[in-house]
């Protein structure tokens, strides 16, 4: 259960401000895709319009294809919440629930549609959600303490069980451990090695080391300036982007001579 | 100017610290007891010197207000001129800044303290068993209570209540929400002058809009219900909509993101976690209207008489009840100012435990933090 993702001619705007030009990539299904890139250059923007998040920000619009299997996520009549249930997503900053506990936060795609789910049923599923994150052996004794009892690597788990526990197809993970310590963004980068078995991932990351660890292809993005639009540089197989790139650019961001 | 002695120099010190050994950040303090036992002495020797005078017949009455004043701007005057010279400039703008926030704090408690106070001693002279099972149908001079009025005062201000929170939060939530462009404006805009409405104003809204419906002349409670609502709902929107913007956008993405629809994000998220300030807000609009009494006053009338039903005949209000107590004493006055006193105590009352019950639900809903 994952998919192709294809991108085409993809233009975003933020209002009449033209935030990331002319993208054209592919990303092969049960993967791990890497987006690196300087800071405000896109990649985030780029990555939230994988999932149609990019238009919760009032003002932000597409233009170009995102096809998904074949399926225009920006074709008429599509329904972004749809979209939502089958591309997950981790967001940089842990956002658990606050006023659940942690099984209601594992369970909250559930819950919070309205869908009725038999009580062992849940508690598969949240057992099995919160083993897939690598978090059941830490919280299994206290599932109904709140959420924000966790520490921030746990409560970044936690949303990453939450995310799987939907079921998607695709998980997007805007800089998932920035906010952490290296201790649990090992665990992380061990548990997005384990996920891309079933899911095509795709992450956004300022670290390269992390980068060039958990991925398979890197798309490295740029920006010629402020105020100007973040392009795609070059989009490879990891290892080629990180010892012989065929862009100047890329060379030099990767071994650090700027940015 | 006291100091701690120094400490012996060691002779690990570092290169730099002052041969002397004595701490290089040390300077001069004034004591603690200080500026607290200077203002005592202060307010102490202003009462006493204006008792003198007052005795031996130097002015012609003794004041404590006066003397407290004088005492206290003494206080300030001298603790600032003795840290300026013990401490320095800095430390003495400290002294005198955190003498006048205190001044301020005091100043503005007096008031509160001394409505209370006089409400709680007059009040209590009456504030008895039949008080509170009485109405004052043929009650002329002693006895009679205000049983008609606190089932008036809860039954209006509960339909009040009734009316101004859906409206007024589903106001909050279109505007946080939903509202864009020049209709959330506008609506902001009015809002915000329907917040300074004056109550008299939505009293006679009320009484014209019920007048169109029943005829010339109608009094029922509801009516008063709708007055106060629309005194009520500009400050449910306000309060409901600040709570609701302080729900971080990073919940509602993250329920967009696993695939519930806006509504449900709302309902199911937004909601809960703003609930514990939603409902401050409510309570305080409550505080706020139940003591209203002009609106009342022109469309729920008064009456002596107990009145179960909102929706026919005249309605007594506490606030009102308090009023005519006070505006129409029979031959007996004390009687009916002392009920006219009781029925103030009882609305405090009311308001002090609707602010204890929405602090109790504040903490029962607040999301749990911690670990």
């Amino acid at each position: 259960m994952s998919k192709r993702i294809e991108v085409r001619d993809l233009n975003v705007y933020y209002g009449s401000f033209k935030a990331v030009e002319d993208v054209t990539l592919t990303i092969e299904p049960r993967s791990v895709t890497a987006f690196i890139g300087p800071s405000g250059c896109g990649k985030s923007t780029f990555l939230r319009t994988l999932n149609r998040m990019h238009e919760v920000i009032p003002g932000a619009r597409v233009e170009g294809e995102v096809l998904v299997d074949g399926n225009n996520l920006y074709g008429k009549g599509v329904d972004p919440v749809l979209v939502r249930r089958q591309v997950g997503m981790v967001f940089q900053r842990p956002n658990p629930f606050p006023t659940m506990s942690i099984a209601d936060n594992v369970l909250a795609g559930v819950k919070l549609n309205n869908r009725r789910i038999a009580k062992s049923d849940a508690e598969a599923l949240v057992e099995t959600s919160l083993r897939g994150a690598n978090l059941w052996n830490e919280v299994k004794d206290r599932l109904d303490r709140p959420g924000s009892s966790l520490s921030g690597g746990q409560q970044q788990r936690l949303c990453i069980a939450r995310a799987i526990a939907v079921e998607p197809e695709v998980i997007l993970m805007d800089e998932p451990c920035s906010a952490l310590d290296p201790i649990s963004t090992l665990a992380i980068e061990d548990l997005i090695e384990e996920l891309k078995t079933e899911y095509t991932i795709v992450i956004v990351t300022h670290n390269m080391q992390q980068a060039s660890r958990v991925s398979d292809k890197t798309a490295f993005f740029n920006i010629a300036g402020t105020g100007k639009p973040g392009k795609l540089i070059e989009y490879d197989e990891t290892a080629t982007i990180f010892s012989n790139p065929s862009v100047k650019a890329t060379e030099d961001y990767v071994s650090g001579k700027f940015g | 100017m006291t100091q701690t002695a120094p400490r012996p120099a060691t002779s690990s010190r570092s290169a730099g610290a002052p041969v002397d050994g004595a701490n290089a950040y040390v300077s001069g303090r004034l004591p603690r007891w200080a500026a607290p036992g200077l203002t005592a002495a202060c307010l102490g020797g202003a009462i006493t010197v204006m008792a003198l005078l007052a005795a031996a017949g130097a002015i012609a009455e003794f004041s404590l207000v006066l003397a407290i004043a004088i005492g206290t701007i003494a206080s300030i005057v001298l603790v600032t001129a003795i840290s300026l010279m013990a401490e320095g400039r800095r430390a003495a703008t400290n002294r005198f800044m955190i003498a006048l926030v205190i001044s301020a704090f005091v100043l503005a408690l007096l008031p509160l303290v001394s409505v209370l106070s006089t409400v709680l001693v007059n009040g209590s002279a009456r504030f008895d068993l039949e008080f509170f099972t009485w109405s004052m149908r043929s009650v002329i001079g002693e006895g009679g209570g205000a049983l008609h009025a606190i089932v008036g005062t809860l039954q209006i201000t509960a339909w009040a209540t009734l009316i101004s929170v859906p409206i007024g939060l589903f106001a909050a939530i279109y505007l946080v929400e939903y509202g864009r462009g020049p209709l959330a404006r506008a609506i902001t805009f009015f809002v915000d002058v329907m917040t300074g409405i004056p109550s008299i104003v939505a009293g006679l809204f009320a009484y014209a809009l019920f007048v169109l419906i029943f005829g010339e002349g109608v009094r029922m409670g509801f009516a008063g219900s709708v007055a106060l609502s629309v005194l009520m709902i500009p400050v449910v929107v306000r309060s409901s909509e600040e709570m609701l913007k302080l729900v971080p956008d990073e919940l509602r993405e993250a329920a967009y993101a696993l695939g519930v629809p806006k509504w449900l994000t709302i309902a199911k998220v937004v909601l809960p976690t703003a609930a514990a300030g939603i409902i401050t807000g409510i309570t305080l609009a409550i505080a706020r209207v139940i003591g209203e009494t002009a609106p009342l006053l022109i469309v729920a009338g008064f009456t002596a008489s107990m009145n179960y039903t909102v929706f026919s005949e005249r309605m007594q209000s506490l606030p009102v009840f308090v009023y005519t107590q006070y505006a129409n004493p029979g031959s007996d006055v004390e009687f009916y100012l002392e009920r006219a006193w009781a029925g103030a105590l009882t609305l405090i009352i009311i308001v002090m435990a609707l602010n204890l019950i929405a602090r109790l639900i504040t903490r029962l809903f607040q999301p749990k933090a911690g670990r």
